[in-house]
């Protein structure tokens, strides 16, 4: 037998010691860990706790584990929101596939259990939006997939949106950068399996009753051109406007979350044609920025909610001192009195409904709401008790419902804590 | 339903990499082309080139008898058979057979009878109401064949589809496939990198190498009649036997090794250009089954080899043996492992159960000489008028 894992490898340590002589259906080991509601899988696909992990664990050919390992790997060179590959295991023994074994994805739902426990009115419009923006940024990365579908994504919020994660690469590719007739079959293929899966879920009684399956796909493609024309189409610019309208565009396309790779500008008797090379952005700035200041790690648009929150304790803080704050005090003091409390104070039971940064976004918008309702600001400290008692517990379980590994989390956070 | 033809077609990637190089075929309308290459050949790139994926450098598609160069991949009205199917659990076999016509908002009497056609040719017709859990894998196939059959698509392209099957079911299949494509007749591209795959499916065959065609023959054309030294050792299993050869000064003898085999005034007759090669180093090929022992009543010139081992099959024997002639390897044809494994002079026979045989054993084969291919050792190509 053969473990193939990629650095830090400490961190599956603990996986050596799993059955893997045995076939992966038939295995029984108090880790394992049953996922809620979660997609369809062609291949035997298991869950396990370790470490404070969970890790995912799918059995296929060696072949297409090493190619999917060495894509997932790719995938997050580039960036691109994938589930990380951990590592795999071959030469199993005799008629053993192998087993390609990922992280499962923190805080993250399937779409399963978006459409059966909806937080705000039902989440298609979302989700669609989400995977269309996954889409894009494999294809700008030069990634076909191959098998986009509902059931190969993971979901998590990011501060009110949905930010959708590639679970799946075993029938990906990669290219320099794709043809249109690869990308147009990749959105084709996408239409078809994400209608199909939502007339699998409708049959079920699982489909809330305003979802229609057969026009979820023809959006799903018209947002995908939509996007893909935004990120990719060339402009003749009439030269006065050419300045204004390059930065106009470049503005536009990092809201969007990407970067232009390479501009370029063709001389037009009608003006200079406008052709941009776009590609996906640095890991989000706005995460980036949260980091340096802060050590949180957080989504973009959660890190953007919390920069917010910082800017405006600064202004609080320079308007009560009568002095200038710089961004670096004002950030440290911001997550000592405000978030840092603010998360310690998150009820142990409901600590693995949401990430904390989302848990304090949310936070925030209950402040916003309630504060209308009232009048008044009412405080982050009030907002957060009445959030934590009238809004967390509606949040749904965790999909990993093992006892096991529930356990485990709680002794985590109550070390956390002590700490 | 459609014919495909494929004229002086290039593919050259950005980086230069040639991968596919001048490749005209025509796929009748209905017929069952296989092709089939090693790994790295140009046979994926192609049946991509078809089917949109891959932009064409130059050259001519035709689907239909209509250029398709610039057609996108839906435009062309082609179906990708097999590729990683998934069966909605909640769902019937008719909805999963169905559910991409009902995407498409067919009239449901429409989709009703082209899923019930489809279910019916693939065998599924007392299924249509059961749930895919309750379904075997053979039959899990076949849904998935029948999502592409109720398109009544003009064409199929299928991309090894049966290689993360198990060997059995894999077998299954193969022979499914080719019976469902025969009853619907369409047009289908099919590529294997596995030559018996190819042989027991194809009506024809394109064997690729190194992005240029080497030969396009129905399988038993290709087996009898390989235009090159790549064709012959790729084809066929266990591989052809093929030798470095001296053509004797009067063309009537050919010097394999250390040994003489007589060559009759028939195989002169049957390939004149042969008296070309008087003297002259060529490449002969003798399949295993035209190696009999002679001591099974065999005739025909003898050729003795030393038996390295016996794989006693019950039917018959098949016999490795060395002889001390330089054994030709066409470069990649067989696998590289393999090739690194043959040893010189190594040769395979198949001979009678019956006759007494064993390893270290001096055999005497007759061989069957108006069956040996003979080939130009410059260029690979068969001496054949």
């Amino acid at each position: 037998m053969r473990f193939v894992f990629s650095p830090p490898a400490d961190e599956a340590a603990g996986l050596m010691t799993l059955p893997f002589g045995e076939p992966l259906e038939e295995w029984q080991d108090e880790r394992l860990v049953e996922i809620r509601q979660r997609g369809l899988s062609r291949h035997v696909v298991r869950f396990v706790a370790e470490g404070g992990e969970l890790y995912a664990l799918k059995s296929i050919s060696e072949r297409l584990a090493r190619r999917e390992y060495r894509l997932l790997r790719a995938l997050a060179e580039l960036n691109v929101p994938a589930v990380k590959a951990v590592g795999i295991v071959v030469d199993r023994g005799p008629d053993l596939d192998a087993i390609l074994v990922t992280r499962f994805l923190d805080y993250s739902t399937t779409y399963r259990a978006l459409f059966s426990s909806p937080r705000v009115g039902h989440p298609s419009d979302r989700l669609l939006d989400a995977l269309v923006e996954l889409l894009v940024r494999l294809h700008l990365s030069g990634f076909f997939w191959g098998d986009c579908s509902l059931s190969n994504t993971l979901f998590r919020y990011d501060a009110g949106t949905i930010a959708a994660y590639l679970v799946d690469a075993e029938t990906s590719e990669q290219h320099p950068t794709l043809s249109t007739g690869q990308r147009l079959w990749d959105v084709e293929l996408a239409t078809e399996r994400t209608g199909g899966e939502l007339l699998d879920l409708q049959a079920g009684g699982l489909l809330p009753a305003d979802v229609d399956p057969l026009s979820f796909g023809e959006k799903l493609s018209q947002r995908y051109d939509r996007l893909w024309d935004e990120l990719t189409r060339e402009e003749t610019l009439p030269p006065q406007e050419q300045r204004h309208r390059i930065a106009k565009r470049l503005r536009r396309l990092n809201d969007l979350g990407f970067d232009a790779d390479e501009l370029e500008l063709i001389s037009t008797p009608d003006g200079n044609k406008l052709r941009i090379r776009t590609k996906v952005a640095d890991s989000g700035q706005h995460s980036a920025q949260l980091f340096r200041l802060t050590g949180i790690t957080a989504d973009e648009h959660q890190a953007r909610r919390l920069l917010n929150d910082i800017a405006s304790f600064r202004s609080h803080l320079e308007q009560k001192s009568g002095n200038p704050v710089s961004q670096i005090i004002a950030a440290h003091r911001w997550l000592e009195e405000v978030y840092d409390p603010v998360v310690a104070s998150i009820p142990v039971g409901l600590r693995d409904r949401l990430a904390p940064p989302e848990i304090f976004h949310e936070i925030l918008e209950h402040r916003w709401y309630l504060s209308e309702q009232e009048g008044q600001d009412v405080g982050t400290t009030a907002a957060a008790k009445s959030y934590f008692k009238t809004v967390l517990p509606t949040v749904p379980d965790p999909l990993a419902t093992a006892t096991e590994y529930a356990a485990e989390l709680s002794r985590l956070s109550d070390q956390d804590q002590i700490q | 339903m459609a014919p495909v033809s494929l004229e002086k077609i290039n593919k050259v990637y950005e980086n230069g990499f040639h991968a596919v190089k001048d490749l005209s075929v025509n796929i009748a309308d209905g017929e069952f082309m296989v092709l089939v290459g090693p790994s790295g050949c140009g046979k994926t790139t192609a049946l991509r080139m078809v089917a949109g994926l891959e932009d064409i450098t130059s050259g001519i598609l035709r689907i239909g008898g209509k250029e398709a160069n610039d057609e996108t991949p839906k435009q062309r009205d082609i179906a990708m058979v097999f590729q990683n199917y998934a069966l909605y659990p909640h769902m019937t076999v008719a909805a999963n057979i169905g559910f991409a016509l009902k995407l498409r908002k067919l009239p449901k009497a429409e989709l009703d009878a082209k899923v019930k056609e489809a279910a019916e040719i693939l065998g599924l017709t007392d299924w249509l109401d059961r749930k895919p859990g309750q379904l075997s894998g053979g039959q899990r196939q076949r849904v998935a064949m029948g999502r592409a059959i109720v398109r009544e698509p003009s064409v199929f392209l299928m991309d090894e589809p049966l290689s993360n099957l198990d060997a059995k079911l894999r077998v299954q299949m193969r022979a499914e496939v080719q019976r469902i494509q025969r009853r619907i007749g369409v047009s289908t591209i099919y590529v294997t990198h596995d030559q018996v795959e190819a042989m027991t499916m194809g009506d024809r065959v394109t064997v690729l190498r190194e992005g240029v065609l080497q030969q396009v023959d129905t399988p038993q054309v290709l087996y009898d009649n390989p235009d090159n030294i790549f064709v012959a050792a790729f084809i066929g299993s266990p591989s052809m036997n093929l030798y470095d050869a001296t053509l004797g000064t009067d063309a009537r003898s050919l010097k394999l090794g250390s040994q003489e085999v007589d060559l009759p005034e028939s195989v002169l007759v049957a390939r004149p250009a042969l008296r070309g090669y008087t003297g002259k180093k060529v490449v002969v090929g003798l399949r295993p089954e035209h190696l009999p022992a002679e001591s099974d009543n065999a005739t025909g010139p003898k050729l003795v080899g030393e038996v390295e081992l016996i794989e006693a099959l019950g039917s018959e024997q098949v016999v490795h043996f060395t002889i001390d002639a330089n054994r030709v390897l066409a470069e990649g044809a067989v696998d590289k492992d393999e090739a690194a494994t043959v040893k010189h002079g190594e040769g395979v026979a198949r001979i009678g159960a019956k006759v007494p045989v064993k390893v270290g054993d001096k055999l005497t084969f007759a061989v069957s000489i108006e069956d040996m291919k003979f080939f130009d050792e410059s260029t690979g190509l068969a001496i054949r008028t």
